[in-house]
C-alpha cells in the first residue's frame, strides 16, 4: 500500500490544492468562512449518497436511483414531521425508508439478475413518477419549528452534520479496509466468479450494498430537508450524477474492484467547488459544466490507460485452446 | 496439392505449441489429424485458417505461397473451418448466418432478401437438413448449427474443409448425414481435414493419418498402415521421462466419498468413487468427458439431482461453494485467470480471500496475521514476488498458480480439488507445484488432481479414474494404468482388445 495504490487520492488533491491557490491568489472572497459553509452544506447530500455508492460502485454495479429515493425520504420525512413523530422517529424513518427502497433495487439486481442500470433506472423513473402522482407536485410545507436544523440552532446543525458526515467517512473507509466484508467487496467487484469460488456469498454482499446506500440515502435526503421551511416533491433531480461523477473523479473504477472512500470524498470536493469557484473568479457559470465534464472525461481516460496491457492476458487464452 | 505446410513453428508466450510440423492435403481426400489434448491440432488449424501466425515455416494453397495468411485471405482462397463449437450470430436468422459468410459487397450494398433466403435453403437442401432458413441462430440445437456451419462451407465452394470434432455433439442419425455430406464434398474434389477423438470415425473415414504429439508430427501414412493400438501407442508414446516427487504415503480414513451422483444439466451420469486422506486420484479423460464438471458439482457450483456425498463418512449437502468450504472441500480451478486469482488484488488479500474468518478477530480482518500467513506462503511455496503487495497481475501464470493454491491452504481444506494445476505453466514451477501436492497429500490431505497431461496422471496419482462421457469408466490402481490403458478407456475402445479393461 504505498503511493502507488493512492495514485488517485493524490492527484486529486492535488488539483484541489492547484485550484484552491489560483483562488487564493484571484478570488480570496472564496474562502470567506460563510461561503465554504454554504458551499459543505450544499455538498453534504452528495458526500453522504457518495459513500455509499463508492461500496456499490467498488462491487461492479450501480444504482442511478438515488435521486428518485432522495426525493421520496425527503417527502416522507416532511409528513412524519408534520404529523407529530418526534424528531428521532423521523430520522429512522427517512432512513428505513431508504433502506427499503435501496431492498427494492437489492432484489431486483441479486435476486431477479437485472442487470443494475436497468434496475435502478426503472426504479428511478417509477419511484419519482410515483412520487409525482401521491403527492400531485405539492410541497411539503408549514414544517414544524423542531423539525428545521435538527431542532438545534443555525450555529449547531452544520457542526452537528459535520460530525456525522464525518464518521460515516471514517467508517466506511474502516468497514473497507478491515471487515472480511469490505475485503469481499473488492473481490466481488474485480472477479465475481473468482470470489464465487472462494466461498463469498456474492449475491447477499451485493444485496446490502444497495440497501446501504439506499439507507444513507434516506439519511441524506433528512439532513438536507431540515434545512429548508418546505421540501419540494421533485428533490434530486439529477443527483444521482453528481454522486457517480463524484466517485468516479476519486478514483473507483466504473466497472469495480477499485477506489477507496478517501479519493471520493476529495472527488466531491473537487466537483462541488468548481461552480461556486467560477462564479468568483468571473468566469460565466456556463463553464462548469463543461469543466466538471472536461474532468469526469479524464478522470475515465486515465483509468482506460491503466488497465494491463492484453497482450500477456491474450497469448495465455490462445495458448489454452 | 490444396493445402501445403512445410515445417510450421509456434509458440505461445514461451510454450512450445508446433515445432516443425508439416501437413498436406490432396483434392477428393479425408486426410486425418489425432493426438492427445494439447497436442498442437488446434494451433495447426488455426495457423492454416490464418486465426493466428506461424512463427516459422511455410503454407502454400493449391500451389501457391501463402506468406502471410489471414482469416479474410483464407476463405478467399477457399477454405472453411467447422469448430466444435459452432459460431453463429445468434440473433441472426439462419440465411443471414449464410449470408454473412458467403455474400461479398460493401455496406452498402442493397440486400436481395429473396435471393438470400432462396440461398440458404438451397445450401441447406445439399446438407440433406430441413432447417428453415428464417429461424434465429439462438434457436438452433447444436447439431443444427453444426450444419448451417457445414452449408456455409458448402456455399463458399471451399476447397479445403476443416471439421475439428464435428460429431461431438451430434446424435448417430446426424453423424451418418454427416458423413454423406463429406461424401459429397469429396466427390467435388474439396480435401477435408477431419479432427476427431473417436477412432471408429478416423477410420471409417480417413484416406490418410497424421499423428501429433507434443507439437511434432509423429507420423502421416495411410489409414491402411495403421490399427488402433499402433495408433493409440503413437499419440501417447512418449516415455514418462519428467520425474514425478512421487512418494508412498500411508493411506488415512476416507475423507471423501462420493455415490451415484448424478448432475443432469451438467451432464454427469452415476457418478461412484472415494479418496482417502492421503490419497491423489487422478481424473483422466478428454476435454469434454465431464471432469470438471464433476469437479464443479462437487464444489456445489452446480448442485447435484441425485446421490450422496460424504466427507469422513457423514453425508453433506453441498449446495455452494460456501457450503463446500465449511465442509472442508477446496478447488482450484482450470482457469486461473478468469477463476482462480483476483488480478487487481494483492498476493496477500488473494491468499486469504477464502479463509478470513481465520485471519479475522473479533470480526475484523487482522492485517498482521494476515500478512504474516501470506510471508509464509511465499516462503514455502516459493512464491516469486516483488512483495506480497503486489498484484497478482503482475506475477507469471505458475506464481499466480501458487497464488490460487496458497488461497485454499490457508483455508486448511480436508479435500483439494485440483482442475490441470500445470497448464500453462512453466517446467520450474511445475515441479514445485507436484512436490507440493506431494507435500500436502503427506500431511494427510485427500487429492483429487484432473489432468489432460497423461505422465502428470500416471506420475502422481495413486489410483486414476478415467472418465468418457460424463461417466467413470473405470478406476485403475497405479501399478494398471498404463498410458495405453489410461487412453483406451478415455477414448472408449470398447471392443475386447488387449488394451480394454477385464
Amino acid at each position: 500500500m504505498g503511493m502507488q495504490r493512492h495514485r488517485r487520492e493524490v492527484s486529486v488533491a492535488i488539483a484541489i490544492a492547484l485550484f484552491s491557490a489560483v483562488l487564493a491568489a484571484a478570488a480570496p472572497a472564496f474562502f470567506a468562512a460563510e461561503n465554504l459553509l454554504d458551499l459543505f452544506l450544499a455538498n453534504l447530500p452528495v458526500v453522504i449518497i457518495a459513500l455509499g455508492m463508492t461500496i456499490v460502485i467498488l462491487t461492479g454495479e450501480i444504482d442511478i436511483s438515488v435521486g428518485s429515493i432522495f426525493a421520496i425520504c425527503g417527502v416522507a420525512a416532511g409528513v412524519l414531521a408534520k404529523a407529530g413523530v418526534p424528531l428521532p422517529l423521523v430520522a429512522a424513518g427517512a432512513c428505513v425508508i431508504g433502506a427499503c427502497l435501496g431492498g427494492l433495487n437489492a432484489a431486483l439486481v441479486a435476486r431477479a439478475r437485472i442487470p443494475s442500470i436497468v434496475a435502478t433506472l426503472a426504479t428511478m423513473v417509477a419511484l419519482r413518477e410515483g412520487l409525482r402522482w401521491l403527492t400531485q407536485g405539492a410541497w411539503i410545507q408549514d414544517l414544524p419549528a423542531n423539525f428545521q436544523w435538527l431542532g438545534l440552532t443555525q450555529a449547531g446543525y452544520p457542526v452537528a452534520v459535520a460530525a456525522v458526515a464525518i464518521l460515516l467517512a471514517a467508517a466506511g473507509a474502516w468497514i473497507l479496509g478491515h471487515l472480511p466484508a469490505g475485503r469481499a467487496v473488492y473481490a466481488i467487484g474485480s472477479n465475481r466468479d473468482a470470489a464465487r469460488l472462494a466461498g463469498l456469498r456474492v449475491p447477499a454482499i451485493a444485496a446490502s450494498a444497495f440497501v446501504l446506500l439506499g439507507t444513507l440515502t434516506g439519511l441524506a435526503a433528512l439532513l438536507n430537508a431540515v434545512r429548508f421551511n418546505q421540501i419540494p416533491s421533485n428533490a434530486g433531480l439529477g443527483l444521482e450524477l453528481k454522486v457517480i461523477a463524484a466517485v468516479v473523479v476519486g478514483g473507483t473504477s466504473i466497472t469495480g474492484g477499485r477506489g477507496s472512500i478517501a479519493g471520493t470524498v476529495l472527488g466531491v470536493a473537487l466537483l462541488g467547488m468548481i461552480g461556486p469557484a467560477l462564479t468568483f473568479l468571473g468566469v460565466s457559470a456556463y463553464w462548469e459544466r463543461a469543466i466538471q465534464g472536461a474532468i469526469i472525461l479524464t478522470a475515465v481516460a486515465i483509468d482506460a490507460f491503466r488497465v494491463r496491457p492484453p497482450s500477456h492476458a491474450a497469448a495465455v487464452a490462445a495458448a489454452r485452446a | 496439392m490444396l493445402l501445403d505446410a512445410q515445417g510450421v513453428t509456434k509458440a505461445y508466450a514461451g510454450v512450445q505449441a508446433l515445432r516443425h510440423v508439416s501437413f498436406d492435403l490432396r483434392p477428393g481426400e479425408v486426410h486425418a489429424l489425432v493426438g492427445e489434448n494439447g497436442a498442437g491440432k488446434s494451433t495447426l488449424i488455426k495457423i492454416m485458417t490464418g486465426a493466428v501466425q506461424a512463427d516459422s515455416g511455410a503454407l502454400s494453397v493449391s500451389g501457391q505461397r501463402v506468406a502471410h495468411m489471414t482469416p479474410a485471405l483464407a476463405r478467399a482462397l477457399g477454405i472453411a473451418a467447422i469448430y466444435q463449437q459452432p459460431a453463429l450470430f445468434p440473433d441472426l436468422t439462419v440465411a443471414e448466418n449464410i449470408a454473412l459468410a458467403l455474400e461479398q459487397g460493401g455496406g452498402w450494398s442493397r440486400i436481395d432478401w429473396p435471393r438470400r433466403r432462396r440461398h440458404a435453403a438451397g445450401l441447406l437442401q445439399r446438407v440433406g437438413a430441413a432447417i428453415d432458413p428464417d429461424r434465429l441462430g439462438d434457436s438452433l440445437s447444436m447439431p443444427e448449427q453444426q450444419i448451417v456451419e457445414i452449408a456455409k462451407a458448402i456455399g463458399a465452394d471451399a476447397k479445403v474443409v476443416i471439421m475439428d470434432e464435428p460429431t461431438a455433439a451430434l446424435t448417430d442419425r446426424e453423424v451418418d448425414s454427416l458423413f454423406a455430406v463429406i461424401a459429397r464434398l469429396r466427390e467435388g474434389g474439396a480435401g477435408v481435414v477431419y479432427i476427431s477423438h473417436r477412432l471408429e470415425e478416423v477410420f471409417t473415414l480417413a484416406d490418410r493419418i497424421t499423428v501429433l504429439r507434443d507439437g511434432e508430427t509423429i507420423a502421416t501414412e495411410p489409414a491402411s498402415a495403421f490399427t488402433r493400438q499402433s495408433l493409440i501407442a503413437m499419440m501417447i508414446g512418449r516415455e514418462l521421462s519428467a520425474v514425478f516427487p512421487k512418494r508412498p504415503v500411508p493411506l488415512g480414513e476416507v475423507a471423501l466419498e462420493v455415490r451415484h451422483m448424478r448432475n443432469r444439466a451438467a451432464g454427469l451420469r452415476d457418478i461412484s468413487f472415494s479418496v482417502r486422506r492421503g490419497e491423489i486420484l487422478g481424473l483422466a479423460g478428454l476435454v469434454g468427458s465431464g471432469r470438471t464438471q464433476l469437479a464443479e458439482t462437487l464444489f456445489g457450483l452446480t448442485p447435484k439431482d441425485d446421490g450422496e456425498i460424504r466427507r469422513d463418512g457423514r453425508v453433506v449437502a453441498i449446495d455452494s461453494p460456501a457450503a463446500a468450504i465449511a465442509a472442508g472441500i477446496a478447488y482450484v480451478p482450470e482457469d486461473r485467470r478468469q477463476h482462480g486469482v483476483v488480478l487487481d488484488m494483492s498476493v496477500t488479500s488473494n491468499a486469504s480471500l477464502a479463509s478470513l474468518p481465520q485471519v479475522s478477530r473479533y470480526g475484523l480482518i487482522d492485517r498482521g496475521a494476515e500478512r504474516r500467513a501470506a510471508q509464509g506462503h511465499v516462503a514455502r511455496l516459493r512464491i516469486k514476488t516483488a512483495s506480497i503487495d503486489s498484484e497478482v497481475g503482475t506475477l507469471s501464470g505458475g506464481n499466480q498458480q501458487k497464488v490460487a493454491l496458497a488461497r485454499w491452504l490457508s483455508a486448511s481444506p480436508a479435500v483439494l480439488i485440483l482442475d490441470e494445476p500445470t497448464q500453462g505453466v512453466d517446467v520450474g514451477s511445475k515441479a514445485e507445484i507436484h512436490e507440493l501436492m506431494q507435500q500436502l497429500a503427506e500431511r494427510g490431505l485427500a487429492i483429487v488432481m484432473i489432468s489432460s497431461e497423461l505422465p502428470e496422471i500416471l506420475g502422481m496419482s495413486d489410483r486414476v479414474a478415467v472418465m468418457h462421457a460424463g461417466a467413470i469408466r473405470a478406476i485403475l490402481n497405479r501399478d494398471e494404468a498404463t498410458p495405453a490403458r489410461v487412453m483406451a478407456l478415455a477414448l472408449a475402445e470398447s471392443d475386447g482388445d488387449a488394451t480394454a479393461p477385464s
